[in-house]
C-alpha cells in the first residue's frame, strides 16, 4: 500500500476550478516532485493533503494517507494528524516563523501539542531537532537573528519534529542562494532517508527536480499531464508541455557580436560604507564596508553579468551606479561624467541609464495608464516629447517589446507578470539609454514567460547596440544573455572574465563552489 | 534592550525639550502683550505694568525661559491670575480626578474591546463578527456628550443607581470611584469601538500572515493559533491606539467634565482659557504634553517587551 495515494482529486472554489482529476502515489523513503509552472495547482494538491484548504474550497475524490481519506476526516482530527502523521515546510522562511517566539519554542511546539510530556523534555527535544537539521545557533534565537537557510532549518526541524511519515515540501529552496539550496536539498535527502518518509517535493525548478527526485508529475492548469519515474520522463518526455517546459528551462538565446567599442562606464576603485548601531550608548558609530574597491568597466553595446548570492554587495552596487547613493571611496562615471554630483544623482548622466527590477507586480503604480508609466522616463530629458512625437515613441517603444500601440491605455492590473516586465522593459528602453540595469529582472518569472523576455532582450540587442549590466543568482541566465561576468562575494568582485571562459574553466574558489552548487538540467542528447 | 530604553529616553528628552520651547513661543512671543491680553481691553495701563512686572516680562526672553522651566522642575508652576493661588494646587487638585478617571476610562474600553475584537477576528464574516462590527460602528458614531445624557437619565434619574454628577473627593473611595463610573463609561464608549476595530482588522492581518499557516500545519487548531501566535503579534498597533487614547481620555474629557460637573483638568482648562490665565494654560498645557510623552515612551517599551526584534536592533 502506498504512503499516499491521490486519486480524482478535483478541486475548485467558487466557478473556478483549481485541480481536476489529480492523482498521484507515494511510497516510504521515496521522493516525489510535483513541478510545473504558477498556476498549475502544486500548492493546492499540498494544501490539501495537509487538509488546509482554504474557505470555500469543494473537493471531490480521495486523498489516502496511511489508510486514512485525508477529505473525510474531521478538522479536529485532521489537527491530531497534522505535524505528527505529515509535516509542512513552506517557500518563504523569512516569514513562516512568528517573530515574537523563539525558535526552540516553536520547534517545541509540534510536541507539546501532539503529546503529552514535560515543556523541559519538549525543549530538549527540540533542541537535538535542531541540531540534527544542522543548525549552529542555540535554540534560544529568534527568528529574524537567523538567515534565510538557517530559518528554513528551523522550519524543517518543526516540520520532522515528530518524524512524520509523510513531509510535503512547497518550493523549500526557492527563496534561497544556489549554496543554501545544495545544502537543503542534501538535508531533506538525507532525512527521508533516514527517517523513512515520504517527501512530496514541489518545485517549479525542472534541474532541482532532476536532481532530487525519484518519480515526477508535471501539472499543468490543475491537471497532472504527465508523470513517472525521474530518469525515464526526461528520457522519454511524451505531453508537450513538459516538453516545452523542459525546453524553456534550458532556453538558451544568441547574442550578436559585440561590437568593438569603447567604454561607457567605468567603476574605479568604489568603496561604500553603511553606518551600522552604535556599539555603545552615544559612541562612534562604526561602519559596514558593503563594497570593495570595486573596478571594471563596460563597454558600448556590451552585455555584462553580475552574480552572487543575496548579501554580497549586488543592490548596493546597482544603487551606486544608478548615482542614488554616494560612494565613499573612488568613482563612477558614464561617458566621463559623474553619476553622482552636488549631493544628488546626476541627472544628465541618468538620462543614458535606466533599470529594470525584478518584481512585475509592484514595480508599477497601479493608478497610472501604461503610456504614463512607460513615459515616467522623460522627465530625465530636458525638452521631453509632446503631441504626436510623444505618441510615437510610446508606440515604438511598445512595439518594440512585442506590446502593440493599444496597450498604451490599459492599466496594469490588466497584463500578466510576463507582459507587465515587457512594460518594464518598454519605460527603460523609451529615451534610448546608453545601458541598462537589468536587477533580477527575470527571476519572478515562470520559465517560458523568462525565455520569451530572454529573446525579447537578444532581439533588441540585435535591432540596435544595447550595453547592459545583467543582475541574476541565476547562472543558467546569466550564461546565455552576458557576454562578459563578474562574480561578486562578500563586496568584492572576486572573478571576471568572459562568460564562457567563467563557466567552463572558473578560477576561484567561491565560483567554483558557486557553479557546482548551481542544479542542472539532465542532458539528454537530443531534445523531443 | 537597555539600550533601546536609552534610546527612547534621549528622545523623550527631546521631545520634552522641544513642546517646552513651542509652548513657551506660542504664549510668550506671538505679538501682542500677555499681560495686556490677560486684563482685556479696557485694562489701566499701570495694571497692566504691574501684571507685566508680576510675570517677569521685563526680564529677557531666555531668562524667563528658564525661569518657567526651573520653575516647573521645583514644582513652581506659578501663581495663577483669576485664582490667586499656586497653579501647582490647582493642578494637584484635579489631576485627581482626571487621572482616575482616564485610568477608569481606558481599563474599561480595553477590557471591552480586547475580547470583542478577538470574537469577531475569529468569527470573520460570521454572524458575531458582523453584530459588533455593526456596534462598533454605532459607537463611533454616536458623540459621547449625548452618550453621558442617556447614562444621566437611566442610571441616575431613574434608576438612581449613580448620582446625575459631581465629586465627592477621595476620602471616601468607593463614593469617588461610583462617582466617576458614568464618565468613564461614556468616555470608555467610542475608545473601545475604535480599539475593537483595530484589534480585529490587526489580528485578521496577522492571522493572513505565513507564521500562521506554519502553527496549523504543525496541528495547531486556528482557535490554538489564534491564541498563541496571532494576539500577540497583533498587539503592537493596538498599543499605538491605546497610548494615543490615554493622551486623549486626559486632556479630552472636557464635554464629559461639563456634562457630569467634576472638576478635572479639563475644565480647569476651560475655565482658564475663557479667563484668559496664561499662566494656568501655559502650565496644563505642558503637563499634559509631558504625560502624552511619557504615555509613548512606556508604549515604546512595551512594543520591545512585544516585539524581541526591537530588543536587539537600535
Amino acid at each position: 500500500m502506498s504512503l499516499l495515494a491521490i486519486k480524482d482529486l478535483s478541486l475548485s472554489i467558487g466557478n473556478t476550478r483549481i485541480l481536476h482529476k489529480v492523482g498521484l502515489d507515494i511510497q516510504a523513503g521515496e521522493i516525489v516532485a510535483i513541478t510545473g509552472e504558477s498556476g498549475s495547482g502544486k500548492s493546492m494538491t499540498a494544501m490539501a493533503v495537509m487538509g488546509l484548504l482554504p474557505r470555500g474550497s469543494v473537493a471531490k475524490g480521495e486523498i489516502m494517507l496511511n489508510g486514512t481519506d485525508i477529505l473525510q476526516t474531521t478538522e479536529s482530527d485532521l489537527c491530531t494528524m497534522r505535524g505528527n502523521m505529515m509535516g509542512i515546510v513552506f517557500q518563504e522562511p523569512m516569514t513562516a516563523l512568528n517573530p515574537v517566539q523563539t525558535i526552540g519554542a516553536q520547534v517545541a511546539e509540534t510536541i507539546l501539542i501532539h503529546e503529552k510530556t514535560t515543556k523541559a523534555n519538549a525543549h530538549k527535544r527540540a533542541a537535538a531537532m535542531l541540531e540534527r537539521v544542522g543548525l549552529s545557533v542555540p535554540p534560544s534565537r529568534y527568528p529574524h537573528e537567523l538567515s534565510g537557510g538557517q530559518r528554513q532549518r528551523v522550519v524543517i526541524a518543526m516540520a520532522i519534529a515528530l518524524r512524520p511519515k509523510l513531509l510535503i515540501a512547497d518550493e523549500p529552496t526557492t527563496a534561497l542562494d544556489v549554496t543554501t539550496q545544495a545544502r537543503i536539498l542534501d538535508l531533506l535527502r538525507d532525512l527521508v532517508r533516514e527517517f523513512d518518509m515520504g517527501l512530496l517535493l514541489i518545485t517549479h525548478d525542472l534541474a532541482v527536480v532532476a536532481d532530487v527526485a525519484d518519480k515526477i508529475a508535471v501539472m499543468q492548469n490543475g491537471c497532472v499531464v504527465e508523470s513517472g519515474a525521474t530518469k525515464h520522463l526526461f528520457a522519454h518526455m511524451q505531453h508537450p508541455y513538459t516538453k516545452a517546459l523542459f525546453a524553456a528551462s534550458a532556453h538558451t538565446v544568441s547574442l550578436p557580436e559585440t561590437p568593438a567599442s569603447s567604454p561607457i562606464l567605468q567603476v574605479r576603485n568604489v568603496a561604500r560604507d553603511y553606518p551600522i548601531s552604535r556599539k555603545a550608548f552615544l559612541g562612534p558609530r562604526p561602519k559596514f564596508r558593503a563594497l570593495h574597491d570595486i573596478s571594471f568597466q563596460i563597454n558600448a553595446g556590451e552585455r555584462v553579468g553580475l552574480v552572487g548570492e543575496s548579501g554580497c554587495g549586488k543592490s548596493t552596487l546597482t544603487r551606486a551606479i544608478l548615482g542614488l547613493e554616494d560612494v565613499q571611496e573612488g568613482q563612477i562615471t558614464l561617458d566621463g561624467d559623474p553619476v553622482f554630483s552636488d549631493k544628488r544623482p546626476n541627472l544628465a548622466v541618468r538620462r543614458k541609464m535606466q533599470v529594470v527590477f525584478q518584481d512585475p507586480f509592484s514595480s508599477f503604480n497601479p493608478r497610472h495608464r501604461v503610456d504614463r508609466l512607460i513615459t515616467e522616463p522623460f522627465h530625465l530629458l530636458p525638452s521631453p516629447p509632446t503631441g504626436q512625437a510623444r505618441a510615437n515613441a510610446i508606440a515604438k517603444a511598445l512595439t518594440d517589446v512585442g506590446l502593440s500601440p493599444a496597450d498604451a491605455g490599459k492599466y496594469i492590473h490588466e497584463f500578466s507578470g510576463g507582459q507587465r516586465q515587457r512594460i518594464a522593459i518598454a519605460r527603460a528602453l523609451i529615451i534610448a539609454p546608453e545601458l541598462i540595469i537589468f536587477d533580477e529582472a527575470v527571476s519572478a518569472l515562470d520559465v517560458s514567460v523568462r525565455a520569451q523576455v530572454l529573446d525579447l532582450i537578444a532581439d533588441l540587442c540585435r535591432k540596435r547596440p544595447l550595453a547592459y549590466l545583467f543582475i541574476s543568482h541565476d547562472l543558467s541566465v546569466v550564461r546565455t544573455v552576458t557576454d562578459r561576468v563578474m562574480v561578486m562575494q562578500a563586496g568584492k568582485i572576486v572573478e571576471q572574465g568572459e562568460t564562457e571562459t567563467v563557466f567552463t574553466q572558473p578560477q576561484h574558489p567561491y565560483t567554483q563552489t558557486l557553479i557546482a552548487a548551481a542544479p542542472k538540467l539532465p542532458d539528454l542528447g537530443q531534445r523531443g | 534592550m537597555i539600550r533601546y530604553a536609552l534610546g527612547r529616553l534621549t528622545s523623550l528628552v527631546i521631545s520634552l525639550i522641544v513642546a517646552s520651547i513651542v509652548i513657551f513661543a506660542v504664549i510668550e512671543v506671538i505679538p501682542g502683550d500677555p499681560a495686556a491680553f490677560m486684563l482685556g481691553i479696557n485694562a489701566r495701563p499701570d495694571t497692566i505694568a504691574a501684571l507685566r512686572a508680576e510675570m517677569g516680562l521685563d526680564q529677557p526672553l531666555i531668562t524667563r525661559y528658564l525661569d518657567w522651566i526651573t520653575g516647573m522642575l521645583r514644582g513652581d508652576f506659578g501663581q495663577s491670575w483669576t485664582y490667586k493661588t499656586p497653579v501647582a494646587e490647582l493642578i494637584a487638585d484635579r489631576i485627581w480626578v482626571s487621572l482616575p478617571l482616564a485610568i477608569f476610562a481606558l481599563t474599561l474600553s480595553t477590557l471591552v474591546a480586547f475580547p470583542a475584537g478577538i470574537y469577531a477576528a475569529s468569527r470573520r464574516g460570521g454572524a458575531g463578527d458582523v453584530t459588533i462590527m455593526g456596534a462598533t460602528q454605532l459607537g463611533v458614531a454616536i458623540p459621547n456628550f449625548w452618550f453621558a445624557m442617556i447614562l444621566v437619565l437611566i442610571f441616575a434619574i431613574n434608576l438612581r443607581w449613580f448620582s446625575a454628577g459631581g465629586f465627592p473627593g477621595w476620602d471616601n473611595p468607593l463614593q469617588a470611584i461610583k462617582s466617576l463610573t458614568l464618565p468613564a463609561i461614556a468616555l470608555a464608549l467610542p475608545q473601545a469601538a475604535i480599539l475593537a476595530r483595530v484589534m480585529r482588522s490587526s489580528l485578521l492581518d496577522m492571522l493572513g500572515e505565513d507564521f500562521i499557516r506554519t502553527a496549523r500545519a504543525k496541528g495547531l487548531s486556528a482557535r490554538q493559533a489564534l491564541w498563541r501566535h496571532a494576539v500577540r503579534n497583533a498587539l503592537i498597533p493596538v498599543l499605538t491606539i491605546i497610548g494615543l487614547q490615554f493622551s486623549f481620555l486626559l486632556a479630552g474629557g472636557i464635554i464629559i467634565e461639563q456634562v457630569f460637573f467634576l472638576p478635572g483638568l479639563g475644565r480647569l482648562i476651560f475655565q482658564s482659557i475663557s479667563a484668559r490665565d496664561l499662566i494656568v494654560v501655559e502650565s496644563v498645557v505642558m503637563l499634559l504634553v509631558f504625560t502624552v510623552i511619557m504615555v509613548n515612551f512606556i508604549v515604546d517599551l512595551a512594543y520591545a517587551a512585544v516585539d524581541p526584534r526591537l530588543r536587539t536592533k537600535s
